[in-house]
C-alpha cells in the first residue's frame, strides 16, 4: 500500500490548512481547528485519536459537507467538497438506525433515497445482510436485537451504498470489548470487500493500531495533526492475534507517549 | 408462601424442586388472579362511591337539588335514550355533537400537523411565526365561541370552528416539538444515506414526531368536544350541549348528569380507538416490560 505517496490528485481525502471557528452563545469565537492538513490515499485506512472534545467530530462533519469550514480547503476524491457527496458513508457512534423500519428497511433505506427501484434494493439489502450474518433477523425491528447486531445492521446500511469514503466516529464505543472485537473482524472483512479510504474516529488505542494502516495523533483543541505513526503490521490481519504479538505493544507504547501529554493538556484546559 | 408471585421488576419467584412447566403456571395464575382482584376493587369503589353519594342524597346530607343521585340520573339516562328530548332523539343530538366535534378535530388535527411539521423544519419561519402563534396561544379558546356564532351562526360551522381552534393549538404544539426533538445522529445518517428534504421529512422526521402527535391527539380529541359543546352553550338548537341547557334551564340536575355520563362513554370509547390505531402504528417499539392492562 502507498501511505501517503500518492499525488494530491489521488486522494480520497484532503484537508489543507483547514480552520473551523464556531460562535458560542455569548458571541466569542473559539476554534476546533487551526490549520488542519491531513491526506488520505484511496483504499487507506487512517485512525484519529486524540484527547477528548478536540475536534476528531468536526473534522469528520467537514468531510461530509454537514459542516464548513472557516478557512482553509476540503477536497473529496480531488472534489471540493460541495454538501454531501453520495460516494461517502457514514457510521455512527449513537444509534442512528431508524427504530420503526425493521432491519430489512433499515439496510435498503439508501438505495431507495437515491432513486434505485425497489426489487434491486432489497437484492442487495439481503446480499448485504448475509454477509454480516443477519439474513434471519431481516423482519426484526431495532430494538429487539442485541448492541452488535444493531452495529451490524449500521454497517450493511452503510456498506450498501458502495461508499469510496467511510468515515466512522467511535462506531464501537458503546460495544462491550468482546462484541467490539467480534466488529472489528466484520469490519475489515466489509472493508477488504469494498477497498473504501476509511477515516476512523476512536479513543482506543488498540482498536486504532489493530485496524488501521496509520495512526494519526490530534493535540488538545484547537486541534491539529501532532504526528502520523505507520502500522507496518500485514494484512490480512488477526485482530484476536495481533494485540499479543510484541510489534503491537510496541507501536501501542510509542503512541500512547505522545498521546498522553495531549490528554493531559485537554483535561488542564476542561 | 406457597405459590410464586411477582416480584416488583417482573421476575418470577419461584421455589427449589419445582419444575419449569409448573414455575409457568403458577406465575400465569399469580398474574390472573392479580388482574381479577384489581377489576374487583375498582367495581367495589364504584359501587361504593355511587351507594355513599344515594344514601347521602336520600338522607339530605347533600342536596339533591344540586347533586341529584345516581338512581334519578340513570332513570333520565333510560329516559333520554329511549323518548329523547322535546325536539329529537337522543341519538340525533349525539350526531350532532360528534359530527361538529370530529369535523373540527379531523381539520384541527390536520392543520396542527401540516403547520407544526412545516414551521418545525424551517428556521426563519418558525422564528418569524413563534411570536404570533405565542399571542394566539395565549387567548383563551373559549372566548371565541361568540365571535364564531356572530360570524358563522347558529348552526354546525360555529362550532366546528371553535373545535378547531381548541384542537389545532395542541397538535400543533406537539407536532413541532416532535419534529425539533427528531434524533440528529438519525436526521445526518437519513442525509448522508442519500435523503433529500423531503424523504427526510417523510421518513424520519414525521415517524419520529408520530409518539408526540398521537399524545397530543388523545389529549385534543377531548378537546374537540369541549369546543362543540361550549359553541353549543351558547347558541345551538340540538346537541348534547343544547340538552345540558335546556337541562339547566329547567333545573333538571338528573338530565344535565345524564348528558355527562353520555359525553365521557363517547370519549373513552373514542379514546380506546384511538389508542387501537396507535398500536397498529407503533408495532416497531418496544413493548413495556409485562404491560398487559390494555
Amino acid at each position: 500500500m502507498s501511505l501517503g505517496s500518492e499525488s494530491e490528485r489521488g486522494a480520497a481525502i484532503e484537508l489543507r490548512h483547514v480552520s473551523r471557528k464556531f460562535l458560542s452563545p455569548d458571541g466569542k469565537a473559539f476554534s476546533t481547528l487551526t490549520d488542519f492538513s491531513m491526506t488520505i490515499a484511496r483504499g487507506e485506512f487512517v485512525a484519529l485519536v486524540g484527547p477528548t472534545g478536540c475536534g476528531k467530530s468536526t473534522t469528520l462533519n467537514l468531510i461530509t459537507g454537514l459542516g464548513r469550514p472557516t478557512s482553509g480547503e476540503v477536497r473529496v476524491m480531488g472534489q471540493p467538497v460541495n454538501g454531501i457527496d453520495p460516494r461517502v458513508g457514514f457510521v455512527f457512534q449513537t444509534d442512528a438506525l431508524f427504530p420503526w423500519r425493521n432491519v430489512i428497511d433499515n439496510v435498503m433505506a439508501g438505495p431507495l433515497f437515491r432513486g434505485r427501484p425497489k426489487k434491486e434494493a432489497e437484492a442487495a439489502a439481503h446480499d448485504w445482510l448475509a454477509r454480516v450474518g443477519l439474513s434471519k433477523f431481516a423482519r426484526h425491528y431495532p430494538h429487539q436485537l442485541s448492541g452488535g447486531m444493531r452495529k451490524r445492521v449500521a454497517l450493511a446500511q452503510t456498506f450498501i451504498n458502495n461508499p469510496e469514503i467511510l468515515l466512522m466516529d467511535e462506531p464501537f464505543s458503546a460495544l462491550d470489548a468482546q462484541t467490539r472485537l467480534l466488529m472489528h473482524e466484520e469490519l475489515l472483512n466489509l472493508w477488504s470487500i469494498t477497498k473504501a479510504a476509511v477515516v476512523f474516529v476512536t479513543h482506543d488505542l488498540e482498536e486504532a493500531i489493530a485496524l488501521a494502516d496509520r495512526v494519526l495523533v490530534l493535540t488538545a483543541r484547537p486541534a491539529t495533526v501532532k504526528s502520523t505513526h505507520i502500522i507496518d503490521l500485514p494484512r490480512p490481519r488477526d485482530v484476536n492475534e495481533l494485540r499479543y504479538r510484541p510489534e503491537f505493544i510496541e507501536i501501542s507504547r510509542r503512541i500512547w507517549e505522545d498521546l498522553r501529554e495531549e490528554v493531559r493538556h485537554g483535561a488542564d484546559a476542561a | 408462601m406457597s405459590s410464586p408471585t411477582f416480584s416488583a421488576d417482573g421476575a418470577i419467584a419461584a421455589q427449589s424442586g419445582m419444575s419449569e412447566a409448573e414455575i409457568e403456571k403458577r406465575a400465569v395464575d399469580a398474574a390472573r388472579r392479580q388482574k381479577r382482584f384489581v377489576i374487583a376493587a375498582r367495581l367495589v369503589i364504584l359501587a361504593g362511591l355511587l351507594s355513599f353519594w344515594e344514601i347521602a342524597a336520600r338522607t339530605g346530607f347533600i342536596d339533591s337539588f344540586f347533586y341529584s343521585y345516581p338512581t334519578a340520573i340513570a332513570d333520565r339516562l333510560w329516559e333520554l335514550i329511549t323518548e329523547g328530548t322535546d325536539e329529537a332523539p337522543l341519538w340525533y343530538h349525539l350526531a350532532i355533537t360528534m359530527q361538529e366535534a370530529l369535523i373540527g378535530f379531523i381539520f384541527g388535527s390536520v392543520f396542527g400537523i401540516l403547520f407544526g411539521v412545516a414551521l418545525g423544519r424551517n428556521r426563519t419561519a418558525s422564528d418569524i411565526f413563534s411570536v404570533y402563534i405565542k399571542v394566539l396561544n395565549a387567548v383563551p379558546r373559549v372566548v371565541l365561541a361568540p365571535i364564531f356564532i356572530l360570524l358563522f351562526g347558529f348552526g354546525l360551522w360555529s362550532k366546528v370552528a371553535l373545535s378547531f381552534v381548541m384542537v389545532f393549538f395542541v397538535v400543533f404544539s406537539n407536532a413541532f416539538q416532535g419534529v425539533r426533538e427528531a434524533d440528529r445522529a438519525m436526521v445526518a445518517n437519513a442525509r448522508i444515506l442519500g435523503a433529500n428534504n423531503w424523504q427526510l421529512t417523510r421518513s424520519v422526521i414525521i415517524p419520529s414526531a408520530m409518539s408526540w402527535i398521537f399524545a397530543s391527539l388523545h389529549i385534543s380529541f377531548g378537546f374537540g368536544i369541549v369546543g362543540a359543546i361550549v359553541g353549543e352553550f351558547i347558541g345551538s338548537r340540538y346537541g348534547i350541549g343544547f340538552i345540558i341547557q335546556v337541562a339547566r334551564g329547567v333545573h333538571d340536575t338528573a338530565e344535565m348528569y345524564a348528558a355527562i355520563v353520555i359525553i365521557v362513554v363517547v370519549v373513552l370509547a373514542a379514546e380506546s380507538v384511538m389508542t387501537m390505531i396507535e398500536n397498529r402504528l407503533a408495532r416497531w417499539r418496544p413493548p413495556a416490560l409485562s404491560e398487559q392492562d390494555h
